[in-house]
């Protein structure tokens, strides 16, 4: 079933937490992975394939480099599920 | 029709011993953090890698060979004569040709054992050993001497961020022979040449050549690329060789993955829900990453620390250019 804007950040917000100890409340849309919250590229793919897992989408490894913010992940995990 | 023999070997086989060589220099993470406007704290963060061992300019890979290769034989207690082959995993031989198999064949007594050289990175050791393992069997050899080799130093460019900071200088062997007991599982390997580009040389030799004024070739790679592969594809692949042996994770001595970066041991160990009783090879953080002498190098520096795991069986899983990978589960010399 597809997940919502809202669900689907919520999610990522928690493998975010998951992996690196960033609180939850602290993973916002405008929010850039690596000038905000210092998420390092080895940390970036750990979430990916949680996130994957956990949405059941594919994101190539080519799409990665242009997920720069927390709302160009959540905006493609939302419409890679339609 | 006149008759014609096949040749027959030991029913089993096994690694009966091991040898190691490190660089003879310790190189810092404050010593090449400058270049690559890095820190020990972003390195030692990123690549669990405190230091690495390097080899100064009189130290080549075929050095380091020998010496491991050396301790490899005194511990077997075999006669070097009775090597029929000398498999050498490496990348960094500086020539196309000859390999470096043969020379260290003739600087160790292997004579005149085969003699050859595999180009399969850092999965290079795994296949060695798959060979050694079958080439014993067929009855193409009685002992097998198997090396990884690296001088990556070579290969290694100073302002490069994606991989050379990781690399380290060593040589790891191993001999292989008959055994009683089955001391070598069923290998589990192959190749994704879809992700040729992932890892490898920056430029190719003949380009090089022709522009002088340009750089050498030096080794490169798409960090994230390599990194979600290794971990995610190789757990797969590890999962496959424990279930073609007949062992649980439970059942494992210790774990002896490739040493290309301690985020991807850490990564794989939890992926694989390794035990804590297993011991996990982490020598990458002392050595640097060696590409194929990586594993046995690690295994060896494991087994001098924990000489009570001798005998129980342990993964070790190769992974890298190529993309190639290569895993069995071995019993511990």
């Amino acid at each position: 079933m597809a997940h919502t804007t809202e669900e689907v950040l919520a999610g990522l917000a928690e493998l975010i937490t998951d992996e690196t100890g960033i609180a939850s409340d602290q993973v916002a849309l405008e929010k850039s992975f690596t000038d905000d919250l210092d998420i390092d590229s080895i940390s970036m793919m750990t979430i990916v394939v949680n996130a994957e897992e956990k949405f059941d989408v594919k994101i190539p490894d080519d799409e990665v480099k242009n997920l720069t913010t927390v709302g160009e992940a959540v905006d493609f995990i939302t419409k890679a599920q339609a | 029709m006149s008759p014609l023999q096949q040749s027959v070997g030991a029913a089993h086989t096994r690694i009966l011993s091991l040898g190691a060589a490190r660089g003879d220099t310790v190189v810092s993470n404050d010593d090449i953090a400058g270049p690559i406007d890095s820190s020990d704290e972003w390195i030692r963060q990123r690549t669990g890698i405190i230091e690495r061992r390097r080899s100064s300019e009189n130290e080549s890979a075929i050095d380091l060979a020998e010496h491991a290769s050396r301790e490899a034989i005194t511990k077997a207690g075999i006669d070097p004569s009775d090597i029929g082959a000398v498999i050498v995993a490496t990348i960094s031989n500086a020539v196309q040709t000859p390999a470096l198999a043969a020379l260290l064949a003739d600087r160790v007594g292997a004579t005149p054992a085969a003699a050859y050289d595999i180009s399969a990175a850092c999965a290079g050791y795994t296949y060695g050993i798959a060979q050694a393992d079958a080439l014993i069997r067929a009855g193409s050899a009685k002992y097998v001497l198997v090396v990884g080799a690296e001088k990556l130093s070579d290969f290694a460019k100073p302002t490069d961020r994606s991989i050379s900071f990781l690399l380290g200088d060593g040589a790891g062997a191993a001999i292989v022979g008959p055994s009683s007991e089955v001391g070598i599982g069923p290998t589990i390997w192959g190749s994704d040449g879809s992700k040729w580009d992932a890892v490898g040389m920056d430029r190719p030799l003949r380009e090089a050549f022709d522009d002088p004024e340009g750089e050498f070739p030096t080794l490169r790679q798409d960090g994230q690329t390599v990194f979600r592969w290794a971990v995610w594809e190789m757990a797969k692949v590890a999962k496959e060789a424990l279930d073609v042996s007949g062992v649980t994770v439970d059942e494992l001595t210790a774990f002896v993955p490739h040493q290309a970066n301690m985020r991807i041991i850490d990564e794989f160990a939890k992926q694989l829900k390794l035990p804590e009783s297993v011991l996990i090879a982490r020598d990458i953080e002392t050595t640097g990453n060696t590409s194929a002498a990586s594993i046995p190098l690690a295994m060896h520096a494991l087994l001098a620390q924990h000489p009570e795991a001798s005998g129980g069986l342990a993964l070790q899983i190769g992974f890298g250019a190529g993309l190639v990978f290569g895993a069995q589960v071995v019993r511990l010399p």
